[in-house]
């Protein structure tokens, strides 16, 4: 394969396996701005996956082609609503934020694989017949190199994702909304004095995650999956916060480094046709996301600092 | 009610309404919660070769739990105990494996492999945190995934390609005759004597000890700490390393215990993650830990029985084993409610 023919090979694929991880980073960046840890985001990934399989097995003759869309929204909603008992938990509940992310993760694949276990009778369900398509972008696709690369044949829900990313860049970054989203996870007590609902904001910062998270998960389960069962999200939700703070805390970030680990994946499931990349052992590959964000932390790729207040329960009147 | 009691009564309750929650989604989802709980109560003490197993289960979650409350009265937060149980598992198996020596010198050799492996593992989120207040919990988290990547590519370079290395030599084994013939056979072995040894291992470093007392001292408040001159940094670090050989030991009970080889994995064991939910159950304390882990193994061993006596999918047990963990977290409303129920008493 020449050097043009691999990089026409690897880039698509990198942004189709990012385009999961970009769901469910900004997911995590929603949350933590406001405050609060989100460990749970595998957890919301693996309901969302899960109900977007379930919606798209059971109404799939019914709405036909619309049927992966509508089982995003599914997921969505799924999602949201598990990331309630989050919200309860750790902002209303003041639960170590942490611990309670556990208990989501844990509980959202049991749920799940009890569901499954009793609707399918067994331990994953069948494949879904309606997928997302794939799309060639008028004009662009004709632009000589770049074109093929990344706008010929691609799949609807990446193009989605990076709008959502520049949504989400705009939303905490220009309007009121946003600066008292990032006020709430620096500094609580001062928000408060300003008349900021603390809990609320941090309410809808949750929720926002879960929702993100949920059509994430729907994503990677109708796009690369295909089914569900108990490995079908399988450290996706861990990546994407890695994803998160690799790209430190910012929406546009994360997805550069969702992308990024995106590549990192398709790399080392396409390693051994591509030239050089065949000679590294794909172990590397595999723990490369991983190995980086440890790095990123520790301050070798430029400093990622946390929003101050993130972790803390909000307790009124204390100081 | 005095606060003993009530912290006593958290943990109570929460077990209660977890198996609460898993009974009415057991009768939500159209099975019988009595036939369900009798499933799991046979399937934990039914005759003598399931409470050898349920043993066998609770063994690596002594340890697990041990090791993520020890992190936890040093105010650290270890979430990679099941990376530190993984690599401890491989070490151990592969020493047990790759050289023969007397019994004497070839069992010990190998349960230390795996606390060194799991120390190490435990040491890098340490070292970062200690010199870069990097927070440990993702530092722990991604390193449970290099653990299983890695020894996963280390499995296969061992075997030549294979999933699964060779058995352990006897000389390393910790599996016991005495104990299959009094428990009909089942695969319970000599590391629960391992587990409770490190239960009081762990209970003299913290209160028998200056190193414990150091530790304890940095979980409570680092600043003061270090004005009475401790040396803070040293002292995390330590404490994540001997979390971790504490976890590693979990990983040797698989490795010479329970299965005496290692196999490549497609994701988590999961020991390491409910070592969390035994810890906060224990309260973090040696004792709470021996609890909290029969609790929680004896529930993961008998949901086995549950899909063929009732029907009924193991992962109710689960659903339950999150509920508790999410009550006990949420220990503040519990106790708020509880002192409103005792005040409301007292005004009667």
């Amino acid at each position: 394969m020449s050097f043009l023919e691999v990089l026409y090979f690897i880039v698509p694929s990198a942004i189709f396996y990012a385009a999961p991880l970009i769901f469910v980073a900004i997911g995590g960046v929603f949350s933590e701005r406001s405050g609060v840890v989100n460990i749970g985001l595998e957890g919301l990934m693996v309901i969302g996956a899960f109900i977007g399989i379930l919606f798209n097995l059971f109404f799939a003759d019914t709405f036909g082609g619309a049927t992966p869309w509508l089982a995003l929204i599914a997921a969505m909603v799924a999602a949201l609503l598990l990331s309630l008992f989050h919200a309860v938990a750790s902002i209303s509940f003041r639960a170590d934020q942490v611990v309670s992310g556990v208990a989501i993760n844990l509980l959202a694949i049991a749920l799940a694989l009890y569901l499954v276990q009793k609707i399918f009778g067994k331990g994953q369900t069948d494949f879904i017949t309606e997928r997302f398509g794939r799309y060639n972008v008028p004009f662009l696709q004709d632009i000589p190199v770049i074109g093929p690369m990344f706008f010929k044949s691609v799949y609807n829900t990446s193009i989605l994702a990076i709008v959502v990313a520049i949504i989400a860049w705009f939303v905490i970054y220009k309007t009121p909304f946003g600066l008292r989203l990032r006020s709430v996870g620096e500094h609580p007590m001062a928000a408060d004095t300003m008349g900021i609902n603390v809990s609320k904001m941090r309410y809808i910062a949750v929720m926002i995650s879960g929702a993100l998270a949920g059509i994430g998960g729907a994503i990677y389960a109708q796009t690369i999956s295909g089914d569900f069962g108990h490995a079908t999200i399988n450290g996706q939700g861990f990546m994407a916060l890695a994803a998160m703070i690799f790209g430190k805390w910012h929406p546009l970030g994360a997805m550069g480094a969702a992308i990024f680990f995106g590549f990192a994946q398709s790399l080392s499931i396409a390693g051994p046709s591509i030239p050089y990349v065949q000679d590294i052992p794909s172990v590397f590959l595999l723990i490369l996301p991983y190995v980086l964000t440890i790095l990123a932390l520790a301050g070798f790729i430029g400093r990622a600092n946390a929003p101050k207040a993130s972790g803390k329960p909000y307790i009124k009147g204390e100081r | 009610m005095s606060n003993r009691a009530i912290n006593l009564l958290v943990p109570i309750v929460s077990v209660i309404l977890g198996l609460v929650v898993g009974a009415i989604i057991m009768l939500v989802s159209g099975f019988s919660p009595i036939a369900g709980y009798s499933a799991l109560w046979n399937g934990i003490f039914g005759d003598l070769y399931t409470i050898g197993e349920t043993i066998r289960q609770i063994t690596p979650y002594i340890l697990a739990g041990l090791a993520v409350a020890f992190a936890f009265r040093s105010g650290l937060f270890n979430i990679g105990v099941e990376g530190q149980l993984i690599v401890g598992w491989f070490a151990a198996a592969y020493v047990g494996m790759a050289v023969e020596l007397p019994k004497v010198i070839h069992l010990p050799l190998a349960i230390l492999a795996a606390a060194v492996a799991g120390g190490l593992w435990g040491f890098v989120p340490g070292l970062l945190k200690a010199k870069f207040h990097v927070h440990e919990v993702i530092v722990t988290i991604m390193m449970n995934y290099i653990a299983l990547h890695t020894t996963n590519a280390l499995i296969k370079t061992v075997s030549d390609g294979g999933d699964s290395t060779e058995p352990v030599f006897a000389s390393a084994s910790l599996r016991s005759e005495f104990f299959e013939n009094l428990t009909d056979f089942s695969r319970l072995h000599y590391g629960i004597f391992v587990a409770l040894l490190m239960v009081m291992v762990m209970w003299f470093i913290l209160d028998k000890t200056t190193l414990g007392f150091e530790l304890k001292a940095v979980g409570f408040n680092q600043n003061a700490s270090q004005y009475a001159g401790m040396n803070v940094n040293k002292n995390i670090i330590l404490a994540m390393v001997i979390s971790g050989a504490f976890a590693g030991l979990g990983g040797a009970m698989e490795a010479l215990g329970t299965f005496e080889y290692v196999s490549s994995k497609g994701g988590f064991t999961g020991i390491g993650f409910d070592g969390i939910a035994v810890a906060l159950l224990g309260m973090n304390t040696p004792l709470g830990v021996i609890f909290g882990a029969t609790l929680f193994g004896s529930l993961k061993y008998g949901a086995l029985n549950m899909p063929n006596a009732a029907g009924i999918p193991i992962e109710i047990v689960e659903i339950v084993i999150a509920v508790i963990i999410f009550f006990v977290a949420s220990g503040y409303i519990i106790r708020l409610l509880l002192l409103r129920a005792a005040t409301k008493k007292e005004a009667k």
